[in-house]
């Protein structure tokens, strides 16, 4: 994974925002505020590193499980390899699916390129959206032992922390 | 969770405008006022609907590395091999899922060469083989949950 480099400046915006923008009428006031520099310059950073893709989106991240959605698999699927970027856009883009990627296979342990995490109220919607997906990658779903695709569910949790950007320098 | 709790949560999966006044400029669109969508906000937020509001930042700009590594373990060894893997501060997750490989988690460090000392060490302490999953690529993350 290559890093981004950011600057001091923007260092300190993910320091200042990484537990969430303030509720309050003029957040990028405060945050220009903390910043020491204008609001515009403030509101112009925000949109520069929403471009370079170093914050992805301002938004409201709800809790799952409180919505109804307690319900998660990891999809795993066999694809060509000639055409894995081209179709895993393609789920990449469904709404229902968090996480996408790529990864090495570690043949005969485990024969999936493609990951797709799909997220549902019940259990019966989740194995719907795994067959949607099915179908669209049956064109290159191949198997390179018996088994084109499966769904990995967590069944414990074992650990989860954050991962936090210390304040000060490194 | 009323109809305006509803609007709210739809509309700000995908995003807040970028301006000086944004919640003037959501209350507009659901037919509200700023104090009341603010209210709102900080309700959904305290009773644990919302887990965060805010920029989500790519992990990358954390400056470290970061991967994804599965193992096979036994069942008599899983939790001599849980205990040890969590006791590494650079896991940040881990999971028991039902496959062959049996026990996934994310690696995040401050150096690229750290993630191979981890799983040697890993593989060390435990005496089981750990596959490494890099992402090689990765799309579009988005994922939107109507209500």
């Amino acid at each position: 994974m290559t890093a981004i480099t950011i600057t001091e400046l923007e260092r300190q915006y993910i320091v200042l925002t990484q537990d969430g923008l303030p509720l309050v009428p003029k957040p990028y006031h405060w945050l220009a505020d903390k910043l020491a520099i204008s609001v515009e310059e403030t509101l112009a950073m925000t949109k520069d590193l929403l471009d370079r893709g170093v914050i992805r989106r301002i938004a409201a991240v709800p809790n799952h499980y409180k919505l109804g959605y307690k319900f998660n698999g990891m999809t795993t699927w066999d694809i060509c390899d000639e055409r894995a970027q081209e179709f895993g856009e393609k789920v990449g883009q469904l709404p229902f699916v968090s996480h996408c990627y790529l990864r090495p296979r570690h043949l005969p342990q485990w024969n999936y390129n493609l990951f797709a995490m799909v997220h549902g109220r019940t259990e019966q919607e989740i194995k719907e959206k795994q067959h949607q997906i099915k179908e669209l990658l049956s064109d290159v779903l191949q198997t390179h032992q018996g088994q084109a695709n499966d769904i990995l569910t967590s069944t414990r949790i074992l650990k989860k922390t954050g991962l936090r950007l210390r304040n000060g320098k490194k | 969770m009323d109809n305006l709790d509803k609007q709210l949560l739809n509309l700000l999966q995908k995003g807040l405008p970028i301006c000086e006044q944004p919640f003037a400029q959501v209350a507009e669109q659901v037919g509200s006022d700023e104090a009341t969508v603010i209210a709102r906000l900080e309700d959904m937020l305290e009773c644990g609907l919302l887990s965060r509001f805010g920029p989500m930042f790519d992990a990358a700009c954390w400056g470290g590395d970061f991967t994804l590594a599965a193992m096979e373990i036994p069942q008599h060894d899983f939790e001599m091999v849980n205990e040890i893997v969590n006791s590494f501060e650079q896991i940040a997750h881990n999971y028991e899922r039902a496959h062959r490989l049996n026990m996934w988690f994310v690696i995040g460090t401050e150096t690229a060469q750290e993630i191979f000392d981890v799983i040697a060490q890993i593989e060390q302490k435990t005496g089981y083989k750990v596959y490494n999953m890099p992402k090689e690529k990765e799309f579009f993350v988005g994922l939107y949950l109507p209500v």
